[in-house]
């Protein structure tokens, strides 16, 4: 059968095309929630990251943010782990809690956002050596790591061996057996 | 145990009153006394003091320990239990190196990850223990 083409015939005509069934279309009921938190994870928990800079490093998680990251901390002034986001799966959480301080600082994904940088007046400033390099953590990551690893070391040394322990990276040895291992 | 045997190199016999150690299935692990035997492949097994029904067992899941419990061919579970606390049995195998070598096997597989990091830790002292006295002789 030939195709009826002509624009002006359209809106008379009945659809090429219409539902079996005269349902009201399906509510969309998808929700974003943030990754479910395995049960072995609670604030305080040290936790042993197996990817990334710091894989192998033994750490305090501190709270779980709205886009499903955990925020731990090493503390800083113990292992060299800042406050950051790392994400569950990459994680072994051992069964050694911390105390950890009451007032914890209001860190939430926004804090971790990228910086807007100036941008160059001209494209001579791109090429200049003086923008090589990191610019460093600011003023303000810088404090809130010092004020918080100065609540979190006063709990930490109350364990024995608990520093030495955060300090010490994790690695498998010969024998070792991770699925036999009890964490 | 057995009369007339004193020359053999074994010591461990299947006998009646025998304590065995179950090496396999849900019992694993627990201490038995031999009630009965079957046959060349099973004997009858029973163990009120350390929860082990009464049941049939091959001998390829037990092992014999040097342990013996005054009982007679047949007892019923009462009487085996009441010979167990009478000759002490599980108190005395607690005792055995064999064991404590089992418990110790236990707990270092159930140690966690901060426990192990301090028990390294106490090896490297022992250790430099060791070398520094070796050192000074």
């Amino acid at each position: 059968m030939p195709k009826e083409t002509k624009k002006g015939a359209k809106e008379a005509k009945t659809p090429r095309f219409y539902p079996a069934d005269d349902l009201p279309p399906a509510k969309v009921k998808m929700v974003n929630n943030p990754c479910k938190l395995r049960a072995s994870i609670t604030p305080g928990t040290i936790l042993i990251l197996l990817s990334g800079r710091f894989r192998g490093k033994r750490v305090v998680f501190l709270k779980q943010l709205d886009s499903g990251l955990l925020l731990v901390t090493g503390p800083y002034s113990c292992n060299g782990v800042p406050i950051k986001r790392v994400n569950q799966a990459y994680v072994i959480a051992t069964s050694q809690k911390v105390e950890l301080p009451k007032k914890l600082p209001a860190i939430d994904d926004a804090y971790f956002a990228r910086e807007a940088e100036e941008k160059a007046e001209d494209d001579e400033g791109v090429f200049s050596a003086e923008k090589a390099g990191g610019s460093g953590p600011s003023e303000k990551r810088k404090a809130d790591q010092e004020a918080l690893d100065k609540a979190m070391m006063a709990s930490i040394k109350k364990v024995e061996m608990l520093e030495a322990y955060l300090q010490a990276k994790f690695s498998l040895k010969n024998g070792d057996k991770p699925h036999e291992m009890v964490f | 145990a057995t009369p007339g045997l004193a020359k053999m190199p074994y010591t461990r016999f299947v006998e009646v009153g025998r304590v065995v150690l179950i090496n396999y299935g849900p019992d694993a692990g627990k201490i038995a006394v031999i009630v009965n035997v079957v046959d060349a492949n099973k004997c009858q097994i029973d163990s009120p003091a350390t929860g082990v029904a009464r049941q049939l067992i091959s001998f390829k899941r037990i092992a014999l320990t040097d342990l013996m419990v005054e009982v007679e061919k047949g007892a019923h579970s009462k009487t085996v239990e009441a010979a167990m606390t009478a000759g002490d049995v599980v108190s005395k195998w607690e005792k055995t190196s064999w064991a404590k070598k089992l418990a110790a096997k236990k707990r270092k597989a159930s140690l966690n990850d901060f426990e192990r990091f301090k028990v390294m830790v106490a090896r490297k002292q022992k250790a430099k223990m060791v070398a520094d006295k070796l050192a000074s002789m």
